[in-house]
């Protein structure tokens, strides 16, 4: 009887604790399904046809998307900024964030906190100030200059997150390594790094979406086509006035795309399980 | 570890080589004219026409989009500050700041120009769209007389009616009157049919609604006298401006969420028939077409409040460009305006993007819903064609006190008194700006 | 005397340490003293000044600029907006992420497909999300049916003293923003708190297992102690971007229904290209700024106290 109850509880938990997961994951899904739907549908069926499956698949919009010749340009442009502004930060960041939570030096707590606050300031109010600094430094248009700002868009955020995950993990591995003769160095790449692996998964997504999602930035430095980021595509579907549902939704799946495959790719080094020792040596 | 790192390092090693491949800066061109615009609707059609520009006369017109607009207007007013601005532009903001930018030497005088050749290319233009651009004898900005732009399209918004629905509900012609008006939208409510539907989650769409009505009501004199402070918003004429838009609420002749509607959206509403009447610009034609082809609609103008004074709707030139005063290639650039404004081009733009165009002679060769937008070119009006302008955060509040009408959050004597009041603050603080810049 | 002899302590060997240990945030700091200090003295100089954005000529103004803003309603009403989507994204969101975050750490049936879900929303662009919630939270009507879901599917339920026009309705427009928000954010608390949960030795679940501690007391004794550190950066990063949430409004109700949704960016974006007032926008950043970094400062006071309990 006792045992029964004890069971009849746990179903009863699992099932309630399932239809909690399923409810908010069914909201999730649903608005990545719609863009799904529409970008099969053509502008004259986008708003008519109302059944919940599509009764016409339509591939001409994904075509449409990806014979555009400067989708590619920008596609291939996205992956550059992202990758670049993504490896640069993690590296950047992380540097900073170990010697913030393990070294001492002094005016540690002013510089940490200065880059805290400079989070705080929003940036709509320093387009000018920003473009007439990259001009000075004769960047305007280029990437570098691009990418050395977004780099710089994203430090505050990784080093405190990555700084808090550092303060909250074991030392025992980084005093064993120093023990060893590890220098500094060695011990923030061979150690620290493998061990805040959650923490950099977390920050390569942030920052990437980050990048990937940006364009008023980019409109504001480069001048050039060939230059231009994705979502500078995405607005040239989204006409002045007129608007093409179907091929504007297709763009977005498609924009969509890389982000969620990265997520999936990086979820994994979220998860506990790995054996940690494998990097160290 | 090692794989991401691999992979990471490898990524970056990539990324590196076309950072610095592409970091060649790229010289100033003589021979080429740059182009800096915000139309996403028409960046093909204008890439189409610089190819053949190119094929005519050899000069190259590099065309570059930065959208959305508000994007656009950063990079013009980034660009300003660092004095490197395209040979030809646009300025999207009110009159004031263009009036800025001559002043500041960013915009040549197009007037000489206008005039060559017995003022040919300025008499193939519609004046109207003309005049957004020109600065009159005793202009308030203290600019030099002159024309300044170039229109590329001409413009103008009005209510347009849907045939089947009207009929649908027992209309037999489009309403005359605004009762007449009311009377039309009881009728399709009856038969489950909303009224009007427009933009107004954007304020510039209240804005030429609202003032359309004020012309009507109290004529254009008694407006600028409102604008230079003579004439209160508590005004009995005002408070029926502001008693129109109570009405429509309480009588049901507006959509229900018309306050937090995009234009995009409110012609997503029209086209599908969910509402029988739009308040919208001579573009829609080229939305409404590709959303819905069965679509019959006609237009009109708003029907008056006071039939005895003729109504006057916002109109004019759609988007100007002005050409850089210190660009090198000065005359290039002016040719290719010049040329981009012949008939030939101004026909090929107009059937692309299906908005009126800004030379006359091409009038002739558009569609017959583009004509009846055209046809009533003479009753329009802008407010850069107006001597006065109202304060812009006194504008901003205005619209804000119709939308807060509109839901029934304030009552048209309450936002008269709100308006009123910001303006009197407003008028002060620019009282004290003035001191300042003579002082 | 007590400087003195701190000095004496310091040796050459810890200069050359501390030298060492700097370099490590030398990237940082400098890319950070060249895209960050300019911009910023400049934004600070510019709140001094009356400029419309394009004439050379800008005019000194003392801090005229702060004082009108101190007076300006439309200002702290953005605020209290603003405080009102934190404040919702604080509680609603922050604890549904936990919540999930908490379930998927469990041992249960398909968690690797539900962490993949649940980061969706974030990945979307704001333009699909504003589309699919407009159309949900649809007021309108066609042909005497609800054309928005919420109002369909309570029709159909009956429950028609419901009904409203959510998103142009003042009433509801902004806790409808405000939940559309903590929806479109959970993703982020989520993998966060996750990641948190995953650094956690399985030992001291094991070890506490094996005294007869329940559920709960791991829950309480365990899990939390450790996950403080991460829980007071997503509170601080929800702070941050909640304070800052604007593009999900300007999809959502674009300029409709100001006087009921303005946010600080907003009214910033609003003083600078619409007014064409930048050195008003400038004050607003910097007080904005200033705000965001005394929340901080408080909350950081706090949690020093909460960790020390």
């Amino acid at each position: 009887m006792a045992i029964n109850k004890y069971r009849a509880m746990k179903v009863s938990k699992g099932f309630s604790i399932h239809l909690l997961l399923g409810l908010v994951a069914f909201t999730c899904i649903f608005p990545l399904f719609w863009m799904l739907r529409c970008s099969f549908m053509t502008l004259e069926t986008v708003f008519t046809d109302k059944s919940i499956i599509p009764t016409a698949f339509h591939f001409g919009n994904f075509i449409k998307v990806l014979t555009e010749e400067k989708f590619g340009i920008y596609f291939m442009n996205s992956v550059i900024y992202t990758a670049s502004v993504v490896s640069a930060i993690v590296i950047i960041a992380s540097l900073a964030a170990y010697s913030f939570s393990r070294l001492r030096f002094p005016g540690k707590n002013f510089f940490f906190y200065m880059f805290v606050a400079a989070m705080m300031i929003p940036l709509p109010g320093s387009f000018v100030p920003l473009y007439v600094l990259i001009n000075k430094l004769n960047l305007v248009n280029t990437r570098i200059g691009y990418i050395l700002c977004m780099t710089n868009v994203g430090l505050s955020m990784s080093i405190l997150l990555l700084k808090t995950f550092f303060d909250k993990m074991n030392t025992d591995l980084e005093d064993a390594a120093r023990i060893d003769g590890c220098g500094k160095l060695g011990i923030w790449w061979h150690v620290a790094l493998p061990l805040a692996r959650p923490a950099i998964a977390v920050i390569v997504i942030f920052n990437a979406l980050n990048v990937w999602n940006e364009f008023i930035l980019a409109q504001l430095l480069l001048t050039d086509t060939r230059l231009m980021p994705l979502q500078k595509a995405l607005m040239e579907f989204q006409g002045a006035h007129s608007v093409d549902y179907p091929v504007l939704m297709a763009g977005l799946t498609l924009a969509a795309m890389p982000i969620i495959l990265l997520y999936l790719a990086m979820q994994k080094h979220i998860v506990k399980g790995f054996s940690y020792g494998a990097t160290a040596g | 570890m090692k794989k991401i790192a691999s992979i990471l390092s490898f990524l970056c090693l990539i990324a590196l080589c076309f950072v610095f491949v592409s970091c060649s800066q790229q010289e100033k061109d003589p021979d080429r004219v740059v182009l800096w615009h915000w139309m996403n609707d028409r960046h093909e059609a204008l890439e189409t026409l610089a190819a053949r520009y190119q094929k005519e006369t050899g000069v190259k017109v590099k065309i570059d989009l930065f959208s959305p607009p508000h994007a656009y207007t950063q990079r013009i007013t980034a660009t300003a500050q660092t004095r490197d601005l395209p040979d030809i532009f646009g300025i999207l903001d009110k009159k004031e700041i263009f009036a800025a930018y001559i002043k500041n030497g960013f915009v040549a005088d197009l007037t000489e120009e206008y005039k060559k050749d017995n003022a040919a290319w300025e008499k193939s233009l519609f004046t109207k769209a003309l005049d957004v651009n020109r600065f009159a004898e005793d202009n308030i900005y203290g600019v030099k007389p002159g024309v300044y732009g170039v229109p590329l399209d001409v413009t103008n918004i009005q209510i347009i009616y849907n045939k089947r629905l009207l009929k649908k509900a027992g209309i037999s012609r489009p309403p005359e009157t605004f009762d007449e008006f009311l009377e039309a939208t009881k009728a399709l409510n009856r038969v489950g049919v909303a009224g009007l539907v427009s933009g107004w989650g954007e304020m510039w769409l209240i804005e030429s609604f609202a003032l359309n009505y004020a012309f009507n009501i109290m004529g254009e004199e008694k407006v600028m006298a409102t604008f230079r402070g003579q004439v209160p918003y508590t005004d009995p004429d005002w408070i029926k401006v502001f008693e129109i838009f109570d009405t429509l609420s309480e009588q049901g002749a507006l959509v229900d969420g018309i306050v937090i509607k995009q234009n995009k959206i409110a012609e997503q509403d029209f086209a599908l028939e969910r509402a029988a009447f739009a308040f919208n610009g001579s573009w829609c034609v080229n939305v409404y077409h590709g959303m819905n082809a069965d679509l019959e609609y006609g237009v009109i103008l708003p029907p008056p409040v006071n039939p005895d004074r003729p109504m006057k709707i916002w109109g004019g030139s759609g988007s100007s460009l002005v050409v850089n005063k210190a660009s090198p290639s000065k005359d290039k650039a002016i040719a290719f305006l010049r040329w981009l404004t012949a008939k030939d081009q101004q026909a090929y733009l107009s059937q692309e993007t299906k908005n009126l165009p800004a030379n006359k002679d091409a009038l002739s060769e558009i569609p017959q819903i583009l004509s009846d937008f055209a046809g009533v070119m003479d009753h329009t009006t802008h407010p850069t064609l107006w001597k006065y302008n109202e304060l812009a955060k006194v504008a901003s509040e205005f619209n804000k006190a119709i939308q807060s009408i509109i839901v029934g959050d304030l009552t048209p004597q309450e936002a008269a008194a709100k308006v009123q009041s910001i303006k009197m603050a407003e008028m002060e603080k620019e009282k004290r700006r003035q001191q300042r810049r003579e002082r | 005397m007590t400087s003195l002899a701190q000095r004496k302590k310091f040796t050459m060997g810890d200069a050359k340490e501390s030298l060492v240990n700097f370099s490590f945030i030398l990237p940082a700091v400098i890319l950070f003293s060249i895209f960050y200090i300019y911009p910023f003295y400049d934004i600070f100089r510019l709140s001094l000044h009356e400029w419309n954005g394009i004439d050379a000529q800008k005019y000194y103004v003392h801090f005229d600029n702060f004082k009108e803003l101190f007076k300006d309603g439309n200002w702290w009403r953005s605020m209290w907006h603003a405080g009102i989507i934190t404040f919702f994204a604080l509680t609603f969101q922050n604890v549904m992420a936990f919540a999930l975050a908490l379930a998927c750490d469990q041992k249960i049936r398909m968690k690797k497909f539900y962490r993949m879900i649940f980061f969706i929303p974030p990945v979307l662009s704001e333009v699909v999300v504003g589309f699919i919630w407009m159309w949900i939270l649809n007021g309108d009507m066609q042909s005497g049916e609800y054309i928005g879901i919420l109002n369909y599917l309570l029709d159909k339920m009956g429950l028609h003293h419901l009904i409203t026009s959510w998103l142009s309705n003042p009433d509801t427009v902004l806790t409808c923003i405000a939940l559309v928000h903590c929806w479109k954010g959970f993703g982020w608390g989520f993998i966060m708190l996750f990641a948190g949960l995953q650094t956690i030795d399985a030992q001291l679940y094991e070890a506490a297992r094996v005294d007869g501690a329940n559920s709960w007391q791991i829950f309480k004794n365990i899990t939390i102690p450790m996950m403080v550190p991460v829980i007071l950066v997503v509170i601080f990063l929800t702070v941050l971007g909640s304070m800052q949430v604007f593009v999900l409004i300007k999809a959502m109700v674009g300029q409709g229904l100001q006087d009921y949704t303005s946010v600080p960016v907003s009214e910033i974006f609003e003083s600078m290209i619409g007014l064409k007032r930048f050195g008003y926008a400038c004050a607003q950043g910097v007080s904005f700024g200033v705000t965001l970094i005394t929340i901080s400062l408080v909350f950081k006071l706090l949690s020093t106290k909460v960790k020390q309990y």
